[in-house]
């Protein structure tokens, strides 16, 4: 930010005197804070805390925290003009609730990839056992439930199946390649074979925001 | 909400103001004596002429909504006088981040699995998009924040971080 303490001593007040209409002293308060330039940053935030809370405020600060603490009341006063009922709350309770969404997505997100890593394992297993228990890998593989409760379980045992199909087929000594990638994955495995349910939202967060603390 | 005025009991308002709390006062219903800190912190931060303009140019059921939102404002101020709520806003927009870069990663580990095994489908097993930005608005590269709204005064303070995973500091 450009010194605005020498526009006082240019004679150009800083954007709060010009605004109040008085004379802008060398030892303004607001004058390294709200350049002559940027009219409205003082305009929203005298309207929604008043210059002299401001002053209050700002006299409360060491000098190298004053210009976070202005920026910081530009965005809650530019917030609550956006938004008259709930200001910067409305921001909190918008970001709790993609937060919440978020975990929720990931969650679900790390169970479905474990499952497909235990499946993994359980194909490295199966394709590593005599080739005559082949039939039985299947049905082993093929009848493990997910235990999922979710719409697309139907789908998730066709795919179970197809996997073990592909597994069988694949395994002879030309592709141990691919059996061996399947044990690495498996070994690197640490889920659960378990669907976990997601978290619950705790509650209606667009009118609950976090409490300060 | 009952009216304090209308029990002859001043209103926090009035009280802190030692002002007569008539029967109109806009204070009254969002302000109840048993709770003096909420108008004292707000007064503190906001300034009694201020909420009361505000409160005015607001529809009557939005009033205590707005009340509360100021309350919870003025508190994070007085808690921390530099960053305030803003403060508390920098830190859910990290968490935000990190999740949703976790899961990309996530998707991304997904998709894998799911191109190796059905080439040609262009089933998708997980909720929401691979890549889709959750949520709405925009990433304000100039303040670091993620807002519904951009801001136009975090443009030019030292402290501010560009990069994707910006700090949020201002």
């Amino acid at each position: 930010m450009a010194s605005s303490s020498s526009s006082s001593s240019t004679n150009s007040p800083c954007a709060a005197c010009k605004f109040l209409r008085r004379k802008c002293q060398p030892e303004c308060v607001f004058a390294p804070y709200f350049p002559p330039d940027q009219p409205q940053k003082f305009a929203n935030v005298h309207k929604v805390f008043g210059a002299s809370n401001v002053t209050k405020l700002l006299n409360e600060l060491h000098p190298h925290q004053r210009e976070d603490a202005v920026n910081s009341l530009a965005y809650e006063a530019d917030m609550r003009l956006r938004d008259p009922v709930y200001g910067c709350v409305g921001v909190i309770s918008l970001l709790q609730h993609q937060l919440r969404q978020l975990q929720m997505d990931l969650t679900y997100a790390k169970s479905e990839l474990s499952k497909y890593q235990n499946h993994g394992l359980l194909a490295a297993a199966a394709a590593a056992a005599t080739i005559h228990h082949h039939n039985h890998q299947i049905n082993l593989i093929g009848g493990m439930n997910l235990s999922s409760n979710r719409s697309d379980h139907h789908h998730q045992q066709q795919l179970m199946r197809r996997r073990s199909l592909d597994v069988s087929n694949n395994y002879d000594a030309s592709n141990n390649n691919s059996n061996g990638s399947l044990l690495v994955a498996a070994g690197t495995m640490n889920a659960p074979f378990q669907h976990q349910p997601p978290r619950a939202a705790a509650g209606d967060g667009l009118r609950t925001p976090i409490h300060p603390s | 909400m009952t009216s304090s005025s209308t029990s002859n009991s001043p209103c926090a308002a009035c009280k802190f103001l030692r002002r007569k709390c008539l029967p109109g006062c806009i204070f009254a219903p969002y302000f109840p004596p048993e709770e003096p800190q909420k108008f004292v912190n707000v007064h503190k931060i906001f300034g009694a002429s201020n909420v009361s303009k505000l409160l005015n140019e607001i529809m009557p059921h939005q009033r205590e909504d707005a009340v509360n939102s100021l309350a919870y404002e003025a508190e994070a101020r007085m808690k921390d006088p530099v960053y305030g709520c803003v403060g508390a806003i920098s830190v859910l927009q990290r968490q935000v981040m990190r999740l949703q870069k976790e899961l990309d990663a996530t998707n991304a580990d997904l998709m894998r699995f799911t191109n190796n095994d059905m080439p040609n489908s262009s089933f998708s097993m997980f909720p929401g998009q691979y890549g889709a930005r959750i949520g709405q608005g925009a990433f304000d590269h100039n303040s670091g924040f993620f807002l519904p709204y951009a801001s136009q005064w975090n443009n030019n303070h030292s402290g501010c971080s560009s990069e994707e995973g910006g700090d949020g500091t201002i």
